[in-house]
């Protein structure tokens, strides 16, 4: 299984976590669906929509939250018949960050959650003060978009 | 339920040595009922405790055991002992170095009988 990532701070808390709760498939992204780093994915088209349906979900549910007074869900979890699906939100330096995490039944929510907990403190540590990004103009959105999927997938 | 699950684990907590037990859901290793000492961590040993008793089950059933019904594992600082109970749950306890193995068994055993009831 392969790990890449386009921010190398995110690389050994990565690893780590993937380690410790037995993951199959994890996405870091940013609220926006930009993939910071991965583990599992083979296909840029499959990392690419898991991140965008992530990020959507995430935005979504806080919309929802919002909508009867709540603040943002925590995490949410989805457990199906043969893997579980973890989404969670954490506060970084850089700024918010995303976290899609996708498991078998070699592992459990519980494990997951317990060291998805030590994940978060790790990439808040890990993470650079982020600086004002640009915002993200239609004509750059697809060299961008090329140069990440070229970081993670070596092509 | 929640209070039947409850008392049993105020009968295993009152066996001396005992710092906690708990209900945890075996397929997920999230805890179900606790009463814990301060400074236990609950959420940990859930997920670890599951995690174990699955794999100790995996390793029977490689080598033609049977089902599992009790786990014991002892540290140099105490104990996690994992009773299987029916409808996916686990009875955990964790106790320190003085506890009565035997008399904890049985009272993990016992609850793990009256949730079957």
């Amino acid at each position: 299984m392969t790990t890449s990532v386009v921010e190398p701070w995110a690389e050994r808390p990565l690893v780590k976590y993937v380690e410790q709760a037995g993951a199959r498939l994890v996405v870091v992204m940013t609220p926006a669906g930009q993939v910071l780093a991965q583990h599992g994915f083979t296909r840029a088209v499959d990392l690419m929509a898991a991140a965008a349906l992530g990020a959507a979900i995430m935005a979504s549910s806080g919309a929802l939250a919002q909508q009867i007074g709540e603040r943002p869900f925590g995490s949410l979890f989805h457990a199906g018949m043969r893997h579980g699906i973890h989404l969670a939100a954490c506060s970084t330096p850089r700024g918010p960050l995303i976290v899609l995490t996708v498991f078998g039944k070699e592992t459990s929510i519980g494990l997951v959650e317990l060291f998805f907990e030590e994940f978060a403190a790790a990439l808040q540590q890990a993470a650079p003060v982020t600086t004002v990004r640009e915002p993200v103009l239609a004509g750059d959105f697809e060299a961008d978009l090329n140069r990440s999927l070229t970081s993670l997938f070596r092509r | 339920m929640s209070e039947a699950l409850l008392r049993a684990l105020k009968r295993i907590s009152r066996v001396r040595g005992v710092r906690g037990s708990m209900w945890v859901s075996a397929e997920d290793g999230i805890t179900v009922a606790d009463l814990l000492m301060e400074g236990v961590r609950g959420r940990a040993i859930a997920a670890l405790a599951a995690s174990l008793a699955r794999k100790v089950s995996g390793a029977a059933a490689a080598t033609g055991s049977g089902k599992v019904r009790f786990v014991q594992l002892e540290a140099e600082e105490g104990t996690l002992l994992v009773a299987v109970a029916p409808g996916d749950l686990l009875i955990v306890a964790l106790a320190d170095r003085r506890v009565n193995v035997g008399l904890l068994r049985l009272e993990m055993m016992r609850a793990a009988e009256a949730a079957a009831a």
